[in-house]
């Protein structure tokens, strides 16, 4: 059984981390992932774990560190934010073409300029493309048990990729939240030892990671690149289920709440969908069928899922916390009516650009989008391409 | 990437384009990249090894402590001329590769 604490989403994490007991962290601290290396760090040097902690001069070191520890055969985490994540960009994309499971923690934050510390989800929206596997949590519990599960699901056989499990700075990272932690055996069991697939210290069988891969070949790899996100998606899915039996908190893709015969859906990632499931409940006191989707799994992005889940609806908002300049609208709008396009679904949906920089989201922000949708619905139509929540206009 | 066949499909591909051997590159042929060739004159060479000790590429070879007779590496020599500059007598000439039929 699990003992019930109440720890910030950094601390969450770090446990985690201690927990899982990885062979090597190679990090270099940025608010506000900062504690979640500062406290692994405490538990290295109070003997607590057996990691070998490499401090580094810089975010690009930490994930090349991480990289060659991994292709060496060690189980590796990391963690970071913002400009942190921009620093590592080159490594992220090598990582996960050498297929090498690296779990990173990414505490959100908005990515320069100017400089802020706070919260969206500029950085990790910005690295969507690197071929990383995405989790995004809710809450502090989530955070918690999405690092966990990470390790298993990049470690998988058939997918062997680069995960990034992500929470909201400062909304969890330095929120104190209630949350299980699991015993360390438990959690150890579950997760279990790691077995790295073709090690360069495995002497016996010498090999070459890495190479020149011209126009003869690079494009072959990268088409069976592609093809491991499938089995990640399926992934997901069974650890989430898995860890579920094990701790009793199962975890999708996807979490539709009141969605099954809602009209009116919000669509969002991390902690704001907590809010939303207040302002579903107020909406569904007053009759209005309002439900809401959480996005957990951003990357491999599950279109056909989220295609089904909000097939029903008459009306869409999509909630982005970052925007995608010179874009029409925001990197989350993008893949989700592109999945509804695809899956041949017309709904109208909107596109609600909010909380940049930290900016609060509010209750009463919720609800007019809400009542926004009503419109929409009666119309038929999406009203402005995109709107902004918070932002005085 | 000489272990797989020249069409092979990306599903014959290996894990992260892993190649199972260790220092292959020799493998390599880089003798499509070059513009130039170097063409050393045997007559003029006075064998002191400039060429050899500069050559990048390691594509100008010895034996005996001597390059004479020996030509370039042509699988190698990405035709730099650097061995061409070096030389002190100017015994090495680049030439175009339009100029040689092989």
């Amino acid at each position: 059984m699990g003992n019930k604490v109440a720890l910030e989403g950094n601390e969450a994490v770090a446990e985690a981390m201690r927990q899982i007991n990885p062979d090597v962290v190679a990090a270099y601290p940025i608010t506000p992932s900062t504690e979640v290396v500062q406290n692994f760090a405490q538990y290295v040097a109070d003997g607590e774990v057996d990691t070998n902690f490499v401090a580094v001069e810089s975010e690009h070191s930490a994930m090349s560190a991480c990289l060659a520890a991994a292709v060496a055969g060690g189980r590796v985490m990391n963690a970071t934010s913002a400009n942190g994540l921009a620093l590592m960009w080159e490594i992220l994309y090598i990582v996960s073409s050498l297929r090498q499971p690296v779990i990173l923690t990414v505490v959100n934050r908005a990515l320069s300029g100017n400089i802020n510390i706070h919260c969206d989800h500029s950085d990790t929206m910005g690295a969507r493309d690197t071929g990383w596997v995405q989790l995004y949590a809710e809450d502090v519990q989530e955070a918690y048990d999405n690092l966990i599960q990470s390790v298993r699901i990049g470690e998988n056989l058939d997918v062997r990729l680069p995960v990034m499990s992500c929470l909201d700075g400062f909304l969890l990272s330095h929120s104190y939240e209630l949350l299980e932690v699991e015993d360390d055996a438990a959690v150890q069991e579950w997760v279990g030892p790691y077995i790295p697939d073709k090690p360069l210290l495995d002497i016996s069988d010498p090999k070459t990671v890495g190479p020149l891969d011209l126009y003869d070949f690079y494009f072959e790899h990268k088409r069976s690149q592609m093809a491991a996100y499938p089995p990640a998606k399926q992934a997901i899915i069974a650890e989430g289920k898995s860890f579920g039996e094990a701790f009793g908190r199962e975890y999708g893709l996807l979490d539709g709440y009141q969605l099954d015969d809602a009209d009116l859906a919000i669509v969002a990632l991390g902690s704001t969908c907590g809010t939303i499931r207040d302002i579903v409940e107020q909406q569904r006191a007053a009759g209005v069928k309002a439900g809401m989707l959480k996005i957990r799994a951003f990357r491999p992005f599950p279109a056909e899922e989220v295609a089904a889940a909000l097939g029903g609806c008459k009306a869409i908002a999509v909630l982005d916390r970052a925007a995608s300049f010179g874009a029409h609208a925001g990197p989350l709008y993008h893949e989700v009516t592109s999945a509804l396009y695809t899956y041949r679904k017309q709904i109208p949906t909107n596109n609600y650009i909010y909380g940049l920089g930290g900016r609060m989201i509010l209750p009463e922000e919720l609800t007019s989008v809400y009542d926004d949708l009503q419109q929409v619905a009666a119309d038929g139509q999406p009203a402005e391409p995109v709107s902004f929540l918070g932002l005085r206009e | 990437m000489s272990h797989y066949p020249p069409n092979a499909k990306w599903q014959e591909m290996a894990r992260a384009g892993i190649i199972p051997q260790a220092g292959n590159a020799q493998e390599y042929s880089v003798a499509g990249w070059r513009n130039e060739r170097p063409v050393r004159d045997d007559e003029c060479c006075i064998n002191c090894l400039f060429c050899w000790v500069y050559c990048p590429d390691n594509a100008a070879p010895v034996k005996e402590q001597s390059v004479k007779g020996l030509g370039f590496d042509l699988v190698h020599c990405k035709g730099c001329g650097i061995c061409a500059a070096v030389c002190p007598k100017d015994c090495i000439a680049m030439k175009a590769e339009t100029e040689f039929k092989d």
